[in-house]
């Protein structure tokens, strides 16, 4: 569904991705983990094309999408909940939804999916007027989920969702990938310091090492691989 | 108390030109966060535009409020293009580069318009005819306030309301707020920014110039220069409000409009020009995010 072949972004003069190339097929979720400053914001920025890669290509279902402008790359079904939320804080709950839906036509869908999201959330549903930066953090986070839902993705990008969130709320956002995947057939593509979440729910993943993927596997040979044990699960 | 009301009615149309300026600034710098210096020179290109327009249709004989009309939307389409073309040409290509070099961009493209009106219109005042007709109705408050400034205050308040549905409730106003808040992530929605840009110049160049067209037929006069004087007094006005939020360019405006007057009115109007400014250095010792500053409310 989405291929990523020897890509190379850059800030400036600073090269953020060395080489990085990623396989995703329809329906799975694939994981990309590594320390911080490896470059996997970065390689989604560059997908969405927000940090355009200088070489490379970036194929999704076959066609090159790396010239392409972001707008044009949503419109193809790519969607990103990106690091640190970015809710549009003047926006209310439902204004903020409505932007995730911007792209969208059927007004009459776009109304049933708000209702499925405020069941989803049904906090979300309480706040509905309140302006999106009034929300707490884990509610924040369950606002830019839905609001990359609103857009109906085919593939869904997720930057460090659980990032600053307690315990229970990562465990509940990690069902709700798992939920987005499998009743939505969504594909999903989950960066994470949460190694051990990420790779239990994830079928394959990938370990970046700065700019460059340094190893690939399925998500279960990893999580008991012992360099990603020592490195990035702390055992 | 008549004067008292007399002075504060052309308080409130002075504001009303100042707030159709002040807006074109404050939704611009909502959006990229840049002083459009050249705004001014919209607004004063719109007055010109009117003018050519009303010459030709007055020597024509056609009557005065199909002229106003006619002068008003010549003048605010062809400012629009104006708003269009000066961002894709000025700032477009600076987008990325430091806010300095968009700002010297500013500068130059306000001297260069400035000057380029000068030669071809030279640095004389022109006569503009004035095409809101006193209504007879209106006789017995004359004293308290005209005709055309009625229709000035009148015209703004309706601008106003419908620039606020747009921002509201309108998809491309949703966008411009999305885009003033977080314009990476109004890209990850799907927002075309480049396009919402564009529309923001292209609306507030529109009110600056229907702006330019009604001051300039209410004082009868118009020459090269009124875009840099009145641009500067929006300019204060907008930041007096609070640069970045569009009720805040309207409050500001009209605190302008009105503090102008009456210091004119009670005190002195030598220095009527300078007071704008003075207010400006006091707003910004004392509360440097204007009026309805940030924190509390949202930009654009
Ligand atoms: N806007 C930017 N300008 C310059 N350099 C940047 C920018 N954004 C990221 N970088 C650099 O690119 C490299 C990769 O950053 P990136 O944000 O992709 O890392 P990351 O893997 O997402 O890290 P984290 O886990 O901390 O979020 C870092 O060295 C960072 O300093
Ligand atoms: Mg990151």
């Amino acid at each position: 569904m989405l291929e990523l072949k020897n890509i190379k972004t850059f800030y400036g003069n600073i090269q953020a991705l060395k080489d990085v190339s990623i396989e995703i097929s329809e329906g799975e979720i694939i994981t990309l983990i590594g320390a911080n400053g490896a470059g996997k914001s970065t390689t989604l920025m560059s997908i969405c094309g927000i940090v355009p890669p200088r070489s490379g290509e970036i194929l999704f279902m076959g066609k090159p999408i790396q010239d392409m402008a972001p707008n044009n790359i949503v419109s193809l079904g790519i969607c990103q909940v990106p690091e640190g939320r970015r809710i549009f804080p003047f926006l209310t709950v439902a204004e903020n939804l409505d932007m995730g839906a911007f792209l969208r036509k059927d007004k009459d869908e776009i109304k049933r999916d708000i209702e499925y999201i405020y069941e989803l959330f049904p906090i979300l549903a309480e706040r509905r007027n309140q302006a999106g930066g009034t929300l707490s953090g884990g509610e924040q986070q369950m606002l830019a989920i839905s609001r990359a839902l609103m857009a109906k993705p085919r593939l869904l990008l997720m930057d460090e969702p659980s990032l600053g969130l307690a315990p229970l709320i990562v465990k509940q956002i990690f069902e709700i990938i798992k939920k987005i995947n499998t009743e939505n057939k969504t594909t999903i593509f989950l960066v994470e310091q949460n190694a051990n979440m990420a790779l239990k729910v994830a079928h394959r993943g990938y370990v970046m090492e700065t700019g460059r993927v340094s190893m690939s596997d399925t998500a279960a040979n990893l999580l008991a691989n012992d360099e990603v044990r020592k490195a990035y699960l702390g055992i | 108390m008549e004067y008292f009301f007399e002075l504060l009615l052309s308080g409130l149309t002075r504001g009303s030109i100042y707030a159709l300026i002040a807006l074109g600034y404050t939704m611009v710098y909502g959006i990229i966060q840049l002083i459009n210096f050249a705004h001014g020179e919209v607004y004063m290109i719109g007055a010109f535009t009117a003018l050519i327009v009303a010459s030709i249709l007055t020597m024509l004989g056609w009557n005065e409020i199909a002229i106003l009309f006619i002068a008003s939307v010549v003048a605010v389409v062809y400012s629009m293009a104006y708003g269009y073309t000066l961002e894709k040409v000025a700032y477009k290509p600076l987008r990325h580069a430091p806010r300095l070099s968009a700002l010297i961009s500013a500068i130059g493209m306000s001297l260069f318009l400035q000057n380029y009106v000068l030669l071809a219109q030279t640095s004389d005042f022109m006569p503009f005819p004035s095409l809101i007709p006193d209504l007879e109705i209106l006789e017995p408050i004359a004293h308290l306030i005209t005709t055309p400034e009625i229709a000035i205050i009148l015209t703004t308040a309706i601008v106003m309301v419908l620039l606020t549905f747009m921002i509201k409730f309108t998809r491309v106003g949703k966008a411009m707020r999305a885009t003033s808040q977080d314009r990476e992530m109004a890209m990850l929605v799907g927002v075309d920014v480049n396009r919402v840009i564009s529309i923001t110049f292209i609306v507030g160049s529109a009110t600056a110039a229907l702006g330019g067209v009604l001051i300039a037929s209410h004082v009868g006069q118009i020459n090269f220069y009124i875009g840099f004087i009145a641009g500067i007094k929006a300019f204060v006005a907008a930041v007096l409000g609070g640069i970045g939020s569009m009720p805040g360019a309207v409050l500001g405006s009209l605190v302008l409009g009105c503090a102008e007057a009456f210091f004119t009115g009670f005190v002195s109007s030598d220095y009527e020009d300078v007071f704008a400014f003075i207010i400006l250095v006091v707003i910004l010792i004392f509360r440097p995010a204007g009026i309805l500053g940030r924190s509390d409310i949202s930009k654009v």
